[in-house]
């Protein structure tokens, strides 16, 4: 892409990405939550690799990070999930709710604000989907732009 | 004769469809069952601790369901590894070659 572009998205690129982090710590108050601030955050990523040049940008974002993105956030969520069978009553129970310390504090009922530091395992979950989501989004962008266009040389060199 | 019969069905049913959602028995915003929804928003803040009851609802009540979407993405990522895993496979060689 022209200079423009590649300048443009360097300069956006931070917002997008504060919106998705933001989308997904704050799923358990505002709209939003796991999937769809990754989504935020993965189409940050494709913002970048559609700007700039592969070889730019192959160095930074790397196939593993993504890898490991992906795999943590689906262990943390099962982990969770499990560890509802061992601190409370069943499989995924919010064991962390109403229990001072990790977002534990006492809701307040009715229309309110809201606190950040509420919901149990709520804001866990969010965030261990929101890995998974942006992992896994910008995994299945790297290997479409980056083996597609090797196809292709491939079968024009008729290997 | 197929044709003919999988078209009358079609008819049948998006008739039927077409006159259930317009004949006036079921209502834009008003439901025929609200005990479930009730529920949810009489005791999602106080059961959950969380202010948004959509999230409540998808990560605590329907929790196993959030799981199982987490797993349809993660089988969506090896499936499109599963397209490309003989370039993937050339590309490693070449590394280690390196």
């Amino acid at each position: 892409m022209s200079k423009i572009v590649s300048a443009a998205a360097d300069f956006l690129y931070p917002f997008v990405m504060i919106f998705g982090f933001y989308i997904v710590l704050h799923g358990h108050l505002t709209p939003g939550g796991g999937f769809q601030g990754g989504a935020v955050i993965a189409t940050g990523v494709a913002l970048m690799f559609a700007a700039h040049r592969y070889r730019d940008i192959a160095p930074i974002f790397k196939k593993a990070i993504f890898n490991t993105c992906e795999t943590v956030g689906l262990v943390l969520f099962i982990g969770l999930a499990f560890a509802g069978l061992f601190y409370g009553k069943s499989f995924m129970y919010n064991w962390l709710a109403r229990i001072p310390g990790l977002f534990g504090e006492q809701v307040s009922y009715g229309v309110n604000p809201g606190s950040l530091d509420t919901g149990g395992i709520i804001p866990l979950l969010n965030i261990a989907v929101g890995l998974e989501v942006l992992g896994a989004l910008s995994l299945v962008i790297y290997y479409l732009l980056t083996y597609v266009v090797q196809m292709g040389v491939n079968k024009h060199h008729g290997q | 004769m197929r044709n003919l019969l999988i078209t009358a069905i079609l008819v049948v049913l998006s008739s039927t469809f077409v006159y259930v959602t317009t004949s006036g028995q079921l209502q834009f915003g008003k439901p025929a069952q609200t005990r479930m929804d009730d529920y949810f928003l009489r005791h999602g803040q106080e059961q959950t601790g969380a202010n948004n009851i959509v999230t409540a609802v998808v990560f605590d009540f329907r929790g196993f369901d959030t799981l199982g979407e987490a797993t349809v993405l993660f089988v969506v990522v090896l499936g499109v590894g599963m397209l490309f895993r003989k370039l993937m496979a050339e590309e490693e060689e070449e590394e280690q070659a390196a």
